[in-house]
C-alpha cells in the first residue's frame, strides 16, 4: 500500500511520455496528485505500527514532511493546466514528466528508513529537477540551471560522503548493516563519536546546499528567479523541505548518540547567518521572484534555527515546514500571475499590480503578510513559538536577533512588496492579454486558506503525529502513541496553540 | 598490484590533473583515475565476493566506457582543445592541491580506523582527491573540466566507500553508482545546452544573473 506511493507517480510519469495530445497530457498531473493525497491518508493512519526493520515506510516524521508536499504538490498540480494553456510556445511533455517523477521521488525519500535510499532518492530528485528549471530554454535559464545542477551535484555528493562516515561510525562500533533510521539511534551510544561529528557537518553542508542555507544558497536566486512560480513554489516548499528531512534523520541519530548539543550549536549558526544573509540581499531587491528566493533562505534558516533550540522549538520547526510551504506556493503562484501580466519581474516596469490583476496581487500581498509572520496565519505560530522558545531556553541573545531579524525582513520585503501591488502604474508597463481566471487564481486561494487554517487550529491526529515527529527528529525512541500522552508537555502554558 | 600502489598513483593523477590546460588530456586522467577505482577492489582482494567484483566491473565499464564516450561525444561538438584563462593559474593549482593533499594527511591523522583495516593509505586519499575534484570544479572555466572535477570529487567519495563496501547493501551501491552515470549523463545534456546558447562552454559567460 505504502509502496504504491512511490510506484503511481512514477507510473503516471512512464504514462505521460507517451501521451501526445497536450491537453489530455496535463490532466494526468491533477489527477495523480489527488489520488496520491488521497492514499496518502488512508496510509497515514498507519503511522505508529511501522515495523523497526522496514526498508521504507511512513513514521510520523515522514509522513508529516510527506503529507506538506502531497498537498503543496496537489495545489500546484490543479494550477498547471491553466499555466500551461498560457505557454503553448513551449513543448511541456519532459515538463510534465519530471514534475510527476519528482513526486514519486518524494514518496521514497520520506518512506525511505535507510540514510543510503534517503541519499539515492533526493540525488534523483536534483536531477530531475533540472530540467524543470530549464522549461523556458533561455539564457538566463541554461545559466541558472547549470548552476543548480552544478551546486547541487556538490553538494550532494558531500551529503553521500557524510553518509558514508556515519555508516563507518557504526562500524567502528561494530554495527553490521543494514543500519535502518531506527537501528542506528537505538545504538546511538556504539557510534565511534570523530566520525559521527564529521559525518555531520559533511551531510549539514550537503544537505544545507539543497536546502539553500546561507553562504551555501548562491543557485537558489537564479533558480527562482528564471523557473516558471510553480516550479519556484514546489522547489522552496518541496525540495528543500526533502533535503531538510534527510538532514533531520542524521540529526537524530547524532542526537540519540547523545551529540545534539554539538549539532544544535551548527544549527543555531547556520539559521542566524542564512536569515542574516536573505535580509542583506533583500535589500533594493528590485525583482520580486528573486526576493521570493531570498525569504526561502530565511526561512530554511528559521526551520533549522528552530531545530538548533530545541524542544518546544523543534516542533514548530516542523510546523513551520508545513506554513512555509503553503505560503510560499502563494506567493509563487501569485507572482507567477503577475509575471504574466506585466511580461516583466522587475520592479520599475510591474506597479501598482492591484489594478491589473487584483486577485493575484491581492493573494501576493496577503502571502507577503503571513510569511512575515503576521497573526493570524500559519507563519505567525511558529515564528513566535520558535522565537520564544529560544528566549525561555537560555538562548536569549539568538532569540533577540532572530526577532531582530524577523522585522527587518518585513521592513525591508514590504517596500518591494508594496510597490509592486499598490505603487504607481509605470510608464514602461507593457500590455498582455493575460487576466486572472478562476482556474489561475483558485487554488492559490484554497493554499491561502489552509494556511489560515492551520494557524487557527490544528486538528488532533495532525498534533499527535507532529509531537510524536519532533521526538523522533531529538533522537527519542518510535513513538507510540501511548508514549506520545505521556510526554512532558513542556512549556505548555506559554505556548501559542494553533 | 598491490593497493597502495595504485592509491599511489590515483593521487599522482591528482596532481597531473590540476597541472593539465589540454581539456582532452585532462578527460583522459580522469578515466585513467576511473579505471583506477575499478582495479583498487580487486587489488584489495575483495574480489572473492561476487557482488563486489561484479560493481567493479561495472565501475571500469562506467568510469572507462560510457563516461568517455560521453566525453568524446561533448568534445566533438563543441571543439575545444584548451583551457584558456582559468581562475585559478596551473603553479597556483599545483600548489593548492599538495597543500589540501597535506591538509588530508593531517585530517586523516584525527580519524580512527578500525583495528586490521588495510590499507590505511585509504581515508588521505579519499579525502585528498575529493579536495582535487573541488579545487577543479571551483578553478575552471570550461564546463567540460568542471565536469572532471565532479567525476575527481566522486572518485574521492568512492575511494572512502572501499573501508565500507563489505558491509554496504549492493542495492544502495548500485543506486549510487547509477546516479553518478545519469548525474554526468545530464551535464553534458546542459553542456550541450550551454555550447547551442552561447557558442561556447565557458562558464564566464554564465555570468548574468546576479544582485
Amino acid at each position: 500500500m505504502a509502496l504504491l506511493l512511490i510506484l503511481l507517480p512514477l507510473l503516471a510519469a512512464a504514462v505521460a511520455v507517451f501521451i501526445k495530445v497536450p491537453a489530455i497530457r496535463v490532466r494526468v498531473l491533477p489527477v495523480t496528485a489527488l489520488v496520491h493525497l488521497g492514499l496518502l491518508l488512508v496510509v497515514l493512519r498507519g503511522w505508529r505500527e511501522l515495523p523497526l526493520n522496514a526498508w521504507l515506510g511512513l513514521d510520523a516524521l515522514g509522513g508529516w514532511v510527506l503529507l506538506v508536499i502531497s498537498v503543496l504538490f496537489t495545489i500546484c498540480a490543479l494550477y498547471a493546466p491553466s499555466y500551461l494553456a498560457l505557454r503553448p510556445d513551449r513543448d511541456h511533455r519532459v515538463f510534465t514528466v519530471c514534475l510527476l517523477a519528482f513526486l514519486g521521488l518524494a514518496s521514497l525519500l520520506c518512506l525511505a528508513r535507510h540514510p543510503g535510499v534517503a541519499w539515492v532518492a533526493l540525488e534523483t530528485m536534483t536531477l530531475t529537477t533540472a530540467p524543470l528549471i530549464y522549461f523556458n530554454h533561455n539564457r538566463h535559464s541554461v545559466e541558472a540551471t547549470w548552476k543548480y545542477l552544478v551546486l547541487g551535484s556538490v553538494g550532494i555528493a558531500l551529503a553521500l560522503l557524510g553518509t558514508l562516515f556515519v555508516a563507518y561510525a557504526a562500524h567502528m562500533g561494530n554495527l553490521e548493516e543494514p543500519l535502518h533510521y531506527t537501528r542506528l539511534m537505538a545504538e546511538g551510544e556504539r557510534l565511534s563519536r570523530p566520525w559521527l561529528r564529521a559525518g555531520f557537518v559533511l551531510t549539514l553542508v550537503g544537505y544545507g546546499t539543497k536546502m539553500g542555507l546561507a553562504p551555501l544558497h548562491s543557485w537558489k536566486p537564479d533558480a527562482y528567479g528564471e523557473t516558471p512560480g510553480i516550479v519556484g513554489a514546489l522547489l522552496a516548499g518541496g525540495v528543500t523541505s526533502c533535503a531538510f528531512l534527510a538532514l533531520l534523520r542524521i540529526y537524530g541519530v547524532v542526537a540519540a548518540a547523545g551529540e545534539g548539543a554539538f549539532a544544535r550549536e551548527l544549527f543555531l549558526g547556520f539559521g542566524i547567518l542564512s536569515m542574516a544573509w536573505a535580509l542583506v540581499f533583500m535589500v533594493g531587491q528590485l525583482d520580486f521572484k528573486r526576493l521570493l528566493a531570498y525569504s526561502s533562505v530565511e526561512h530554511m534558516g528559521i526551520l533549522v534555527f528552530g531545530i538548533g533550540i530545541g524542544g518546544l522549538a523543534a516542533r514548530f520547526a516542523l510546523f513551520h515546514l508545513a506554513a512555509n510551504a503553503l505560503v510560499k506556493s502563494v506567493l509563487f503562484l501569485s507572482a507567477g500571475n503577475i509575471h504574466r501580466s506585466y511580461a516583466s519581474k522587475q520592479l520599475p516596469q510591474v506597479t501598482g499590480a492591484i489594478r491589473r490583476t487584483p486577485v493575484s496581487a491581492g493573494l501576493f500581498f496577503l502571502g507577503f503578510l503571513a510569511i512575515t509572520g503576521l497573526p493570524p496565519f500559519a507563519p505567525f505560530i511558529s515564528e513566535f513559538n520558535i522565537a520564544s522558545a529560544a528566549l525561555t531556553l537560555g538562548h536569549p541573545l539568538a532569540g533577540t536577533l532572530f526577532l531582530l531579524l524577523l522585522g527587518g525582513i518585513f521592513l525591508t520585503m514590504s517596500d518591494t512588496v508594496m510597490q509592486v501591488v499598490f505603487g504607481v502604474p509605470s510608464p514602461q508597463r507593457v500590455r498582455t492579454p493575460y487576466k486572472d481566471t478562476f482556474a489561475t487564481t483558485a487554488p492559490l486561494v484554497v493554499a491561502m486558506v489552509l494556511a489560515l487554517g492551520l494557524g487557527l487550529h490544528l486538528p488532533a491526529p495532525l498534533r499527535a503525529m507532529l509531537e510524536a515527529a519532533s521526538q523522533t527528529v531529538d533522537g527519542g525512541p518510535p513513538a507510540t502513541s501511548a508514549k506520545v500522552a505521556e510526554a512532558p508537555r513542556g512549556l505548555a502554558l506559554m505556548e501559542v496553540r494553533p | 598490484m598491490s593497493p597502495d600502489f595504485l592509491i599511489a598513483l590515483t593521487m599522482l593523477t591528482n596532481f597531473t590533473l590540476v597541472a593539465t590546460s589540454r581539456v582532452n588530456k585532462a578527460i583522459q586522467l580522469a578515466v585513467f583515475q576511473g579505471i583506477l577505482m575499478g582495479l583498487i577492489p580487486l587489488a584489495m582482494g575483495l574480489g572473492k565476493h561476487t557482488h563486489i567484483l561484479l560493481l567493479a566491473l561495472v565501475a571500469i565499464a562506467v568510469k572507462g566506457g560510457f563516461i568517455p564516450y560521453l566525453f568524446r561525444r561533448a568534445l566533438r561538438q563543441v571543439k575545444i582543445r584548451r583551457e584558456v584563462d582559468p581562475y585559478v593559474g596551473y603553479t597556483v593549482s599545483l600548489m593548492l592541491c599538495a597543500a589540501g593533499t597535506g591538509l588530508s594527511l593531517v585530517l586523516a591523522h584525527a580519524l580512527p580506523l578500525k583495528a586490521g583495516t588495510t590499507p590505511t593509505f585509504l581515508v588521505p586519499a579519499a579525502l585528498a582527491t575529493l579536495f582535487t575534484g573541488f579545487l577543479l570544479l571551483v578553478s575552471r572555466r570550461t564546463a567540460l573540466t568542471q565536469v572532471v572535477g565532479y567525476l575527481v570529487l566522486e572518485n574521492g567519495i568512492y575511494l572512502f566507500g572501499l573501508l565500507l563496501v563489505e558491509e554496504m547493501p549492493v542495492l544502495v551501491e548500485t543506486g549510487i553508482l547509477l546516479d553518478l552515470f545519469v548525474g554526468v549523463f545530464v551535464m553534458g545534456i546542459v553542456i550541450n545546452h550551454i555550447h547551442m546558447t552561447f557558442d561556447s562552454t565557458d562558464t564566464g559567460f554564465l555570468a548574468e544573473l546576479k544582485d
